[in-house]
Protein backbone atom coordinates (compact mmCIF):
# COMPACT_ATOMS: atom_id res chain seq x y z
CA UNK A 1 0.00 0.00 0.00
CA UNK A 2 0.97 3.58 -0.61
CA UNK A 3 1.14 6.16 2.19
CA UNK A 4 1.05 9.90 1.63
CA UNK A 5 2.59 12.07 4.35
CA UNK A 6 2.12 15.84 4.12
CA UNK A 7 4.77 17.74 6.11
CA UNK A 8 4.92 21.38 7.13
CA UNK A 9 7.99 23.56 7.39
CA UNK A 10 7.57 25.33 10.72
CA UNK A 11 9.60 27.16 13.30
CA UNK A 12 11.85 24.78 15.23
CA UNK A 13 10.23 23.82 18.51
CA UNK A 14 13.24 25.03 20.50
CA UNK A 15 13.01 28.58 19.17
CA UNK A 16 11.37 31.18 21.37
CA UNK A 17 9.16 33.26 19.10
CA UNK A 18 9.08 37.03 19.27
CA UNK A 19 6.38 39.34 18.04
CA UNK A 20 7.43 42.07 15.58
CA UNK A 21 7.47 45.59 16.96
CA UNK A 22 4.73 46.68 14.54
CA UNK A 23 2.54 43.74 15.67
CA UNK A 24 2.08 42.59 12.07
CA UNK A 25 3.19 39.03 12.82
CA UNK A 26 5.85 37.06 14.64
CA UNK A 27 9.43 37.64 13.55
CA UNK A 28 10.69 34.64 11.60
CA UNK A 29 13.80 36.31 10.14
CA UNK A 30 16.87 34.12 10.66
CA UNK A 31 15.16 31.61 12.94
CA UNK A 32 15.74 27.90 12.65
CA UNK A 33 13.04 26.06 10.73
CA UNK A 34 12.29 22.33 10.91
CA UNK A 35 9.69 19.74 10.10
CA UNK A 36 6.72 20.41 12.38
CA UNK A 37 7.14 17.84 15.23
CA UNK A 38 3.72 16.23 14.70
CA UNK A 39 4.54 15.82 10.97
CA UNK A 40 7.81 14.14 11.94
CA UNK A 41 5.81 11.62 13.96
CA UNK A 42 3.66 11.05 10.85
CA UNK A 43 6.78 10.36 8.75
CA UNK A 44 8.07 7.95 11.40
CA UNK A 45 4.78 6.06 11.52
CA UNK A 46 4.79 5.67 7.74
CA UNK A 47 8.37 4.35 7.84
CA UNK A 48 7.48 1.84 10.55
CA UNK A 49 4.54 0.62 8.44
CA UNK A 50 6.95 0.16 5.54
CA UNK A 51 9.50 -1.62 7.70
CA UNK A 52 6.82 -3.99 8.97
CA UNK A 53 5.89 -4.85 5.39
CA UNK A 54 2.48 -3.18 5.47
CA UNK A 55 3.41 -0.23 3.28
CA UNK A 56 5.33 -0.36 0.03
CA UNK A 57 5.79 3.30 -0.85
CA UNK A 58 5.92 6.55 1.13
CA UNK A 59 5.33 9.82 -0.69
CA UNK A 60 6.03 13.05 1.18
CA UNK A 61 4.42 16.32 0.14
CA UNK A 62 5.08 19.83 1.37
CA UNK A 63 3.44 23.09 0.36
CA UNK A 64 5.13 26.47 0.44
CA UNK A 65 8.16 28.39 -0.73
CA UNK A 66 11.29 26.83 -2.22
CA UNK A 67 12.79 26.31 1.25
CA UNK A 68 10.25 23.54 1.96
CA UNK A 69 12.47 21.26 -0.10
CA UNK A 70 14.75 21.07 2.97
CA UNK A 71 11.96 19.44 4.98
CA UNK A 72 11.11 17.08 2.12
CA UNK A 73 14.80 16.06 1.97
CA UNK A 74 14.76 15.47 5.73
CA UNK A 75 11.76 13.15 5.36
CA UNK A 76 13.47 11.35 2.46
CA UNK A 77 16.57 10.91 4.64
CA UNK A 78 14.40 9.39 7.33
CA UNK A 79 13.04 6.81 4.89
CA UNK A 80 10.37 8.24 2.59
CA UNK A 81 10.71 7.21 -1.06
CA UNK A 82 9.93 10.34 -3.04
CA UNK A 83 8.77 13.90 -2.58
CA UNK A 84 6.31 16.35 -4.05
CA UNK A 85 6.78 20.06 -3.55
CA UNK A 86 3.79 22.27 -4.26
CA UNK A 87 5.43 25.61 -4.66
CA UNK A 88 3.77 28.87 -3.66
CA UNK A 89 4.83 32.05 -1.92
CA UNK A 90 1.25 32.69 -0.79
CA UNK A 91 0.26 32.58 2.88
CA UNK A 92 -2.28 29.78 2.97
CA UNK A 93 -4.83 28.72 5.53
CA UNK A 94 -5.72 25.12 6.32
CA UNK A 95 -8.60 25.05 3.83
CA UNK A 96 -6.39 26.03 0.89
CA UNK A 97 -3.74 23.53 2.03
CA UNK A 98 -6.38 20.80 2.26
CA UNK A 99 -7.61 21.62 -1.25
CA UNK A 100 -4.07 21.44 -2.64
CA UNK A 101 -3.50 18.16 -0.82
CA UNK A 102 -6.72 16.82 -2.32
CA UNK A 103 -5.25 17.28 -5.80
CA UNK A 104 -2.29 15.14 -4.70
CA UNK A 105 -4.59 12.51 -3.19
CA UNK A 106 -6.64 12.41 -6.40
CA UNK A 107 -3.50 11.87 -8.47
CA UNK A 108 -1.55 9.54 -6.17
CA UNK A 109 -4.53 7.59 -4.75
CA UNK A 110 -2.78 6.63 -1.50
CA UNK A 111 -4.35 4.01 0.77
CA UNK A 112 -3.53 6.02 3.84
CA UNK A 113 -2.69 9.67 4.50
CA UNK A 114 -0.88 10.39 7.77
CA UNK A 115 -0.58 13.99 8.94
CA UNK A 116 0.45 15.74 12.12
CA UNK A 117 -2.57 16.74 14.19
CA UNK A 118 -1.49 20.36 14.24
CA UNK A 119 1.39 22.65 13.39
CA UNK A 120 3.16 24.35 16.25
CA UNK A 121 3.01 27.75 14.55
CA UNK A 122 -0.64 28.32 13.67
CA UNK A 123 -1.95 25.71 16.15
CA UNK A 124 -5.01 25.22 13.96
CA UNK A 125 -5.53 21.45 14.13
CA UNK A 126 -7.62 21.44 10.93
CA UNK A 127 -5.82 20.21 7.82
CA UNK A 128 -6.25 16.45 8.24
CA UNK A 129 -9.94 16.71 9.08
CA UNK A 130 -10.53 19.10 6.16
CA UNK A 131 -8.70 16.79 3.76
CA UNK A 132 -10.82 13.90 5.05
CA UNK A 133 -13.99 15.89 4.39
CA UNK A 134 -12.92 16.98 0.89
CA UNK A 135 -11.93 13.44 -0.10
CA UNK A 136 -14.92 11.89 1.72
CA UNK A 137 -12.66 9.64 3.77
CA UNK A 138 -12.95 8.48 7.34
CA UNK A 139 -10.61 10.08 9.85
CA UNK A 140 -8.74 8.94 12.92
CA UNK A 141 -7.42 12.05 14.62
CA UNK A 142 -4.98 12.41 17.55
CA UNK A 143 -3.72 8.86 17.05
CA UNK A 144 -1.64 7.09 19.67
CA UNK A 145 -1.83 3.72 17.90
CA UNK A 146 -2.42 2.68 14.30
CA UNK A 147 -3.10 -0.93 13.24
CA UNK A 148 -3.87 -1.98 9.66
CA UNK A 149 -5.57 -5.19 8.58
CA UNK A 150 -7.98 -6.34 5.87
CA UNK A 151 -8.61 -2.99 4.25
CA UNK A 152 -9.30 -1.36 7.61
CA UNK A 153 -7.24 0.80 9.91
CA UNK A 154 -7.91 0.75 13.65
CA UNK A 155 -6.90 4.05 15.18
CA UNK A 156 -6.61 4.54 18.94
CA UNK A 157 -7.26 8.21 19.63
CA UNK A 158 -6.26 10.36 22.59
CA UNK A 159 -9.51 12.00 23.66
CA UNK A 160 -10.37 14.17 26.65
CA UNK A 161 -11.76 11.31 28.72
CA UNK A 162 -9.08 8.74 27.88
CA UNK A 163 -8.67 6.65 24.73
CA UNK A 164 -11.10 5.77 21.96
CA UNK A 165 -10.53 3.26 19.16
CA UNK A 166 -12.29 3.64 15.83
CA UNK A 167 -12.09 1.50 12.72
CA UNK A 168 -11.91 3.18 9.33
CA UNK A 169 -12.30 1.74 5.85
CA UNK A 170 -9.23 2.44 3.70
CA UNK A 171 -8.39 4.80 2.14
CA UNK A 172 -8.44 6.91 5.28
CA UNK A 173 -6.84 9.85 7.05
CA UNK A 174 -4.88 9.58 10.29
CA UNK A 175 -3.53 12.52 12.31
CA UNK A 176 -0.79 11.91 14.85
CA UNK A 177 -0.61 12.73 18.53
CA UNK A 178 2.60 12.91 20.52
CA UNK A 179 2.64 9.40 21.89
CA UNK A 180 2.22 7.55 18.60
CA UNK A 181 5.97 6.98 18.32
CA UNK A 182 9.39 8.49 18.90
CA UNK A 183 10.89 9.66 15.61
CA UNK A 184 14.35 8.42 14.68
CA UNK A 185 17.32 10.47 13.58
CA UNK A 186 18.53 10.29 10.00
CA UNK A 187 21.86 8.49 9.54
CA UNK A 188 24.58 10.10 7.46
CA UNK A 189 24.44 7.47 4.68
CA UNK A 190 20.68 7.96 4.47
CA UNK A 191 21.11 11.73 4.28
CA UNK A 192 23.46 11.20 1.33
CA UNK A 193 21.08 8.72 -0.30
CA UNK A 194 18.18 11.15 0.12
CA UNK A 195 19.91 13.61 -2.20
CA UNK A 196 19.30 11.21 -5.07
CA UNK A 197 15.65 10.54 -4.30
CA UNK A 198 13.24 12.30 -6.69
CA UNK A 199 11.29 15.43 -5.77
CA UNK A 200 8.61 16.60 -8.17
CA UNK A 201 7.84 20.32 -8.16
CA UNK A 202 4.35 21.53 -8.97
CA UNK A 203 3.39 25.21 -9.08
CA UNK A 204 0.37 25.76 -6.84
CA UNK A 205 -0.97 28.22 -9.43
CA UNK A 206 -1.11 25.43 -12.01
CA UNK A 207 -3.62 23.51 -9.89
CA UNK A 208 -7.25 24.48 -10.10
CA UNK A 209 -7.49 25.68 -6.50
CA UNK A 210 -8.61 29.06 -5.18
CA UNK A 211 -5.72 30.12 -2.94
CA UNK A 212 -7.34 33.14 -1.28
CA UNK A 213 -8.42 32.91 2.34
CA UNK A 214 -11.33 34.89 3.75
CA UNK A 215 -9.58 35.25 7.08
CA UNK A 216 -7.40 38.30 7.52
CA UNK A 217 -4.71 38.58 10.17
CA UNK A 218 -5.21 42.00 11.74
CA UNK A 219 -2.67 41.92 14.51
CA UNK A 220 -0.26 39.69 16.40
CA UNK A 221 0.60 40.79 19.91
CA UNK A 222 2.67 39.40 22.74
CA UNK A 223 0.62 37.65 25.42
CA UNK A 224 -0.01 39.45 28.69
CA UNK A 225 2.85 38.55 30.98
CA UNK A 226 2.00 37.07 34.29
CA UNK A 227 4.31 38.45 36.91
CA UNK A 228 5.74 36.18 39.53
CA UNK A 229 4.56 36.56 43.07
CA UNK A 230 6.26 35.81 46.32
CA UNK A 231 8.11 32.89 47.80
CA UNK A 232 6.66 31.58 51.01
CA UNK A 233 8.82 30.09 53.73
CA UNK A 234 6.76 27.05 54.63
CA UNK A 235 3.46 25.23 54.32
CA UNK A 236 1.86 27.18 57.16
CA UNK A 237 2.55 30.49 55.43
CA UNK A 238 1.30 29.11 52.11
CA UNK A 239 -1.99 27.94 53.58
CA UNK A 240 -2.43 31.23 55.44
CA UNK A 241 -1.86 33.24 52.25
CA UNK A 242 -4.27 31.10 50.27
CA UNK A 243 -6.93 31.58 52.92
CA UNK A 244 -6.60 35.24 53.82
CA UNK A 245 -4.83 36.93 50.90
CA UNK A 246 -5.84 34.99 47.77
CA UNK A 247 -9.07 33.74 49.38
CA UNK A 248 -9.16 30.68 47.12
CA UNK A 249 -9.55 28.10 49.87
CA UNK A 250 -11.86 28.15 52.85
CA UNK B 1 -27.58 36.85 13.00
CA UNK B 2 -28.07 33.51 14.61
CA UNK B 3 -25.63 31.14 16.20
CA UNK B 4 -25.56 27.36 16.45
CA UNK B 5 -23.64 25.88 19.38
CA UNK B 6 -22.68 22.23 19.41
CA UNK B 7 -23.30 20.86 22.92
CA UNK B 8 -20.41 19.10 24.65
CA UNK B 9 -21.72 16.01 26.39
CA UNK B 10 -21.36 12.26 26.94
CA UNK B 11 -25.05 11.35 26.36
CA UNK B 12 -25.81 11.53 30.08
CA UNK B 13 -24.32 14.82 31.22
CA UNK B 14 -24.00 18.26 29.63
CA UNK B 15 -20.42 19.42 30.11
CA UNK B 16 -19.48 22.78 31.60
CA UNK B 17 -18.08 24.00 28.28
CA UNK B 18 -21.53 24.51 26.76
CA UNK B 19 -22.70 27.28 29.12
CA UNK B 20 -19.38 29.04 28.51
CA UNK B 21 -19.93 28.85 24.76
CA UNK B 22 -23.38 30.37 25.22
CA UNK B 23 -21.72 33.26 27.02
CA UNK B 24 -19.20 33.62 24.17
CA UNK B 25 -22.06 33.53 21.66
CA UNK B 26 -23.93 36.24 23.56
CA UNK B 27 -20.91 38.48 22.99
CA UNK B 28 -21.31 37.93 19.24
CA UNK B 29 -25.03 38.68 19.44
CA UNK B 30 -28.08 37.06 17.85
CA UNK B 31 -30.36 34.10 18.51
CA UNK B 32 -28.60 31.12 20.04
CA UNK B 33 -29.57 27.53 19.27
CA UNK B 34 -27.87 24.55 20.90
CA UNK B 35 -27.53 21.26 19.03
CA UNK B 36 -27.38 18.06 21.07
CA UNK B 37 -26.21 15.20 18.85
CA UNK B 38 -26.07 11.87 20.63
CA UNK B 39 -28.05 8.83 21.61
CA UNK B 40 -30.43 8.55 24.58
CA UNK B 41 -29.41 12.08 25.43
CA UNK B 42 -32.70 13.59 26.65
CA UNK B 43 -31.16 14.63 29.98
CA UNK B 44 -28.48 16.56 28.11
CA UNK B 45 -31.13 18.43 26.12
CA UNK B 46 -32.96 19.34 29.34
CA UNK B 47 -29.75 20.69 30.86
CA UNK B 48 -28.98 22.72 27.72
CA UNK B 49 -32.48 24.22 27.74
CA UNK B 50 -31.79 25.60 31.21
CA UNK B 51 -28.94 27.85 30.04
CA UNK B 52 -30.00 31.51 29.92
CA UNK B 53 -29.84 33.01 26.46
CA UNK B 54 -30.64 29.82 24.56
CA UNK B 55 -33.56 30.14 22.10
CA UNK B 56 -33.95 26.53 21.04
CA UNK B 57 -32.36 23.19 21.78
CA UNK B 58 -32.24 20.91 18.75
CA UNK B 59 -31.89 17.24 19.60
CA UNK B 60 -30.62 14.69 17.10
CA UNK B 61 -31.04 11.45 19.03
CA UNK B 62 -29.94 8.49 16.94
CA UNK B 63 -27.64 5.50 17.17
CA UNK B 64 -25.27 6.95 14.57
CA UNK B 65 -24.48 9.88 16.90
CA UNK B 66 -23.83 7.82 20.03
CA UNK B 67 -20.04 8.20 19.79
CA UNK B 68 -20.21 11.55 18.01
CA UNK B 69 -18.08 10.22 15.14
CA UNK B 70 -16.77 13.15 13.12
CA UNK B 71 -18.02 11.83 9.78
CA UNK B 72 -21.63 11.53 11.00
CA UNK B 73 -21.82 14.60 13.21
CA UNK B 74 -20.28 16.89 10.59
CA UNK B 75 -22.87 15.79 8.02
CA UNK B 76 -25.63 16.68 10.48
CA UNK B 77 -24.17 20.09 11.33
CA UNK B 78 -23.64 20.90 7.64
CA UNK B 79 -27.27 20.10 6.94
CA UNK B 80 -28.38 22.43 9.74
CA UNK B 81 -25.87 25.17 8.88
CA UNK B 82 -28.03 27.19 6.50
CA UNK B 83 -29.37 30.27 8.18
CA UNK B 84 -26.70 30.43 10.86
CA UNK B 85 -24.05 33.15 10.79
CA UNK B 86 -21.81 31.38 13.31
CA UNK B 87 -21.30 27.75 14.30
CA UNK B 88 -19.45 27.17 17.56
CA UNK B 89 -18.08 24.07 19.24
CA UNK B 90 -15.80 23.76 22.25
CA UNK B 91 -12.11 23.28 21.47
CA UNK B 92 -12.23 19.83 23.06
CA UNK B 93 -11.16 16.64 21.33
CA UNK B 94 -14.76 16.32 20.11
CA UNK B 95 -15.00 19.82 18.66
CA UNK B 96 -11.49 19.74 17.21
CA UNK B 97 -12.32 16.43 15.56
CA UNK B 98 -15.47 17.23 13.61
CA UNK B 99 -15.55 21.03 13.16
CA UNK B 100 -12.86 21.29 10.45
CA UNK B 101 -14.93 18.81 8.44
CA UNK B 102 -17.91 21.15 8.77
CA UNK B 103 -15.80 24.11 7.63
CA UNK B 104 -14.38 22.25 4.64
CA UNK B 105 -17.80 20.98 3.55
CA UNK B 106 -19.14 24.55 3.81
CA UNK B 107 -16.04 25.76 1.91
CA UNK B 108 -15.12 28.24 4.65
CA UNK B 109 -12.17 28.66 6.99
CA UNK B 110 -12.27 27.50 10.57
CA UNK B 111 -11.10 29.81 13.31
CA UNK B 112 -9.67 27.56 16.01
CA UNK B 113 -9.55 28.00 19.75
CA UNK B 114 -10.81 31.58 20.14
CA UNK B 115 -10.22 33.21 23.52
CA UNK B 116 -12.05 36.50 22.95
CA UNK B 117 -14.77 38.00 20.75
CA UNK B 118 -13.95 41.48 19.45
CA UNK B 119 -16.97 41.77 17.18
CA UNK B 120 -19.23 39.54 15.11
CA UNK B 121 -16.42 38.96 12.59
CA UNK B 122 -13.25 39.56 14.61
CA UNK B 123 -11.81 37.12 17.10
CA UNK B 124 -8.71 36.60 19.19
CA UNK B 125 -6.79 33.33 19.32
CA UNK B 126 -3.45 32.10 20.63
CA UNK B 127 -0.78 30.94 18.19
CA UNK B 128 2.71 29.51 18.74
CA UNK B 129 1.55 27.67 21.87
CA UNK B 130 0.26 30.90 23.36
CA UNK B 131 3.51 32.78 22.84
CA UNK B 132 1.69 35.16 20.51
CA UNK B 133 -1.91 36.29 20.32
CA UNK B 134 -3.50 36.79 16.90
CA UNK B 135 -6.51 38.94 16.10
CA UNK B 136 -8.25 37.69 12.95
CA UNK B 137 -11.18 38.90 10.89
CA UNK B 138 -13.32 36.58 8.80
CA UNK B 139 -15.43 37.56 5.80
CA UNK B 140 -16.82 34.05 5.36
CA UNK B 141 -20.63 33.86 5.18
CA UNK B 142 -20.70 31.44 8.07
CA UNK B 143 -18.02 31.57 10.74
CA UNK B 144 -17.05 28.09 11.89
CA UNK B 145 -15.16 28.36 15.16
CA UNK B 146 -13.92 26.34 18.07
CA UNK B 147 -13.86 28.12 21.41
CA UNK B 148 -11.46 27.74 24.31
CA UNK B 149 -14.14 27.45 26.97
CA UNK B 150 -11.82 28.27 29.87
CA UNK B 151 -11.46 31.81 28.49
CA UNK B 152 -15.16 32.56 29.01
CA UNK B 153 -17.41 32.68 32.06
CA UNK B 154 -20.45 30.43 32.07
CA UNK B 155 -23.87 31.80 31.14
CA UNK B 156 -26.37 31.62 34.00
CA UNK B 157 -28.84 28.77 34.45
CA UNK B 158 -32.56 28.88 35.30
CA UNK B 159 -34.05 29.19 31.83
CA UNK B 160 -36.41 26.96 29.91
CA UNK B 161 -35.78 27.01 26.17
CA UNK B 162 -37.88 25.10 23.67
CA UNK B 163 -36.63 21.62 22.81
CA UNK B 164 -37.14 20.37 19.25
CA UNK B 165 -36.43 16.86 18.07
CA UNK B 166 -34.62 16.38 14.77
CA UNK B 167 -35.14 13.29 12.67
CA UNK B 168 -32.00 13.43 10.53
CA UNK B 169 -29.76 10.41 10.93
CA UNK B 170 -26.54 10.65 8.97
CA UNK B 171 -24.50 7.48 9.02
CA UNK B 172 -21.64 8.10 6.62
CA UNK B 173 -20.45 4.51 7.03
CA UNK B 174 -16.82 5.63 6.89
CA UNK B 175 -15.93 4.88 10.50
CA UNK B 176 -17.03 2.62 13.31
CA UNK B 177 -16.60 2.80 17.04
CA UNK B 178 -14.57 -0.13 18.35
CA UNK B 179 -13.85 0.56 22.02
CA UNK B 180 -13.11 3.18 24.62
CA UNK B 181 -10.95 3.21 27.71
CA UNK B 182 -12.29 6.09 29.70
CA UNK B 183 -10.85 7.14 33.01
CA UNK B 184 -13.39 6.77 35.77
CA UNK B 185 -12.95 9.20 38.61
CA UNK B 186 -14.94 10.60 41.49
CA UNK B 187 -13.07 13.85 41.11
CA UNK B 188 -14.20 16.83 39.03
CA UNK B 189 -13.04 16.95 35.43
CA UNK B 190 -9.92 19.00 34.78
CA UNK B 191 -11.69 21.47 32.53
CA UNK B 192 -14.49 22.03 35.03
CA UNK B 193 -12.60 22.02 38.35
CA UNK B 194 -12.21 25.09 40.56
CA UNK B 195 -9.01 23.69 42.02
CA UNK B 196 -6.38 21.60 40.25
CA UNK B 197 -3.30 19.98 41.69
CA UNK B 198 -0.83 18.72 39.07
CA UNK B 199 2.28 16.62 39.32
CA UNK B 200 5.32 16.67 37.08
CA UNK B 201 8.51 14.74 36.54
CA UNK B 202 9.47 15.56 40.12
CA UNK B 203 6.86 13.05 41.31
CA UNK B 204 9.36 10.39 40.14
CA UNK B 205 6.81 7.65 39.44
CA UNK B 206 3.11 6.91 39.08
CA UNK B 207 2.69 5.55 42.62
CA UNK B 208 3.79 8.86 44.10
CA UNK B 209 0.83 10.60 42.47
CA UNK B 210 -1.16 9.06 45.35
CA UNK B 211 0.43 11.78 47.50
CA UNK B 212 -1.80 14.26 45.66
CA UNK B 213 -5.02 12.35 46.45
CA UNK B 214 -5.47 13.49 50.05
CA UNK B 215 -4.93 17.13 49.15
CA UNK B 216 -7.27 16.84 46.17
CA UNK B 217 -9.92 15.28 48.43
CA UNK B 218 -9.70 18.12 50.91
CA UNK B 219 -9.85 20.82 48.23
CA UNK B 220 -12.35 19.10 45.92
CA UNK B 221 -9.63 19.31 43.30
CA UNK B 222 -9.00 17.58 40.00
CA UNK B 223 -5.58 15.97 39.52
CA UNK B 224 -3.51 16.86 36.48
CA UNK B 225 -0.03 16.21 35.17
CA UNK B 226 2.65 17.77 33.01
CA UNK B 227 3.57 16.31 29.64
CA UNK B 228 6.85 15.09 31.12
CA UNK B 229 4.93 13.00 33.66
CA UNK B 230 2.62 11.60 30.98
CA UNK B 231 5.45 10.85 28.54
CA UNK B 232 7.33 9.09 31.34
CA UNK B 233 4.29 6.83 31.77
CA UNK B 234 3.51 7.95 35.33
CA UNK B 235 -0.14 8.72 34.52
CA UNK B 236 -2.51 8.45 31.51
CA UNK B 237 -2.65 11.06 28.75
CA UNK B 238 -6.07 12.41 29.71
CA UNK B 239 -4.49 13.97 32.82
CA UNK B 240 -2.16 16.15 30.78
CA UNK B 241 -2.43 19.90 31.23
CA UNK B 242 -0.69 21.95 28.57
CA UNK B 243 -0.73 23.16 25.02
CA UNK B 244 -1.22 19.67 23.64
CA UNK B 245 -3.33 18.48 26.55
CA UNK B 246 -6.07 20.28 28.39
CA UNK B 247 -6.21 24.05 28.71
CA UNK B 248 -7.44 24.97 32.18
CA UNK B 249 -8.14 28.14 34.14
CA UNK B 250 -9.21 27.18 37.66
CA UNK B 251 -9.38 29.46 40.69
CA UNK B 252 -6.38 27.69 42.19
CA UNK B 253 -3.69 25.71 40.37
CA UNK B 254 -1.06 23.89 42.42
CA UNK B 255 1.96 22.75 40.38
CA UNK B 256 3.99 20.10 42.19
CA UNK B 257 7.39 19.05 40.90
CA UNK B 258 6.70 20.82 37.58
CA UNK B 259 9.55 22.89 36.19
CA UNK B 260 7.31 25.04 34.02
CA UNK B 261 8.07 24.22 30.40
CA UNK B 262 6.43 26.66 27.97
CA UNK B 263 4.02 24.07 26.72
CA UNK B 264 2.77 23.37 30.26
CA UNK B 265 2.44 27.07 31.08
CA UNK B 266 0.35 27.52 27.92
CA UNK B 267 -2.21 25.19 29.44
CA UNK B 268 -2.56 26.76 32.88
CA UNK B 269 -1.24 30.33 32.99
CA UNK B 270 -4.75 31.80 32.97
CA UNK B 271 -5.48 30.23 36.36
CA UNK B 272 -6.49 32.82 38.94
CA UNK B 273 -3.96 31.81 41.57
CA UNK B 274 -0.93 29.63 40.86
CA UNK B 275 1.07 27.86 43.56
CA UNK B 276 4.38 26.20 42.69
CA UNK B 277 6.11 23.61 44.81
CA UNK B 278 9.55 22.67 43.51
CA UNK B 279 12.95 21.89 44.97
CA UNK B 280 14.74 23.89 42.27
CA UNK B 281 14.39 27.54 43.16
CA UNK B 282 15.48 28.49 39.64
CA UNK B 283 12.59 26.58 38.03
CA UNK B 284 10.72 28.76 35.49
CA UNK B 285 7.40 27.91 37.15
CA UNK B 286 8.31 30.35 39.96
CA UNK B 287 8.37 33.22 37.47
CA UNK B 288 4.62 32.95 37.00
CA UNK B 289 3.52 31.51 40.36
CA UNK B 290 1.73 33.77 42.81
CA UNK B 291 3.07 31.71 45.67
CA UNK B 292 6.22 29.68 45.42
CA UNK B 293 7.44 27.16 47.95
CA UNK B 294 10.95 25.82 47.49
CA UNK B 295 11.52 22.41 48.99
CA UNK B 296 11.22 18.65 48.69
CA UNK B 297 7.71 17.76 47.60
CA UNK B 298 7.89 14.49 49.52
CA UNK B 299 8.15 16.52 52.75
CA UNK B 300 5.80 19.29 51.71
CA UNK B 301 2.85 17.28 50.39
CA UNK B 302 2.07 15.38 53.64
CA UNK B 303 2.49 18.62 55.55
CA UNK B 304 0.14 20.45 53.22
CA UNK B 305 -2.46 17.70 53.45
CA UNK B 306 -2.33 17.90 57.25
CA UNK B 307 -2.58 21.70 57.24
CA UNK B 308 -5.74 21.85 55.13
Amino acid sequence: MKILVPVKRAIDYNVKVKVKADESNVDLANVKMSINPFCEIAVEEAIRLKESGTATEIVVVSIGALACVEQIRTALALGADRGIHIQTEAELDSLQIAKLLKTVVDKETPDLVILGKQAIDSDNNQTGQMLAALTNMGQGTFASKVAISDGQVAVTREIDGGLQTVSLTLPAIVTTDLRLNEPRYASLPNIMKAKRKPIETIAADSLDVNLTSNVKLLKVSAPAQRSGGVKVADVAELVAKLKTEAKVIA
Amino acid sequence: MSILIYAEHDNTELKAETAKLVHAASQIGGDIDVLVAGHDCAAVAQAAAAISGVSRVLVADAGCYQYQLAENVSALVVELADGYSHILAAATTTGKNFMPRVAALKDVAQISDIIAVESADTFVRPIYAGNAIATVQSSDAVKVMTVRASAFDAAALGHSAAIEALTQAHDAGLSHFVSAELTVSERPELTAANVIISGGRGMQNGENFALLNGIADKLGAAIGASRAAVDAGFVPNDMQVGQTGKIVAPQLYIAVGISGAIQHLAGMKDSKVIVAINKDEEAPIFQIADYGLVGDLFDILPELEAAL
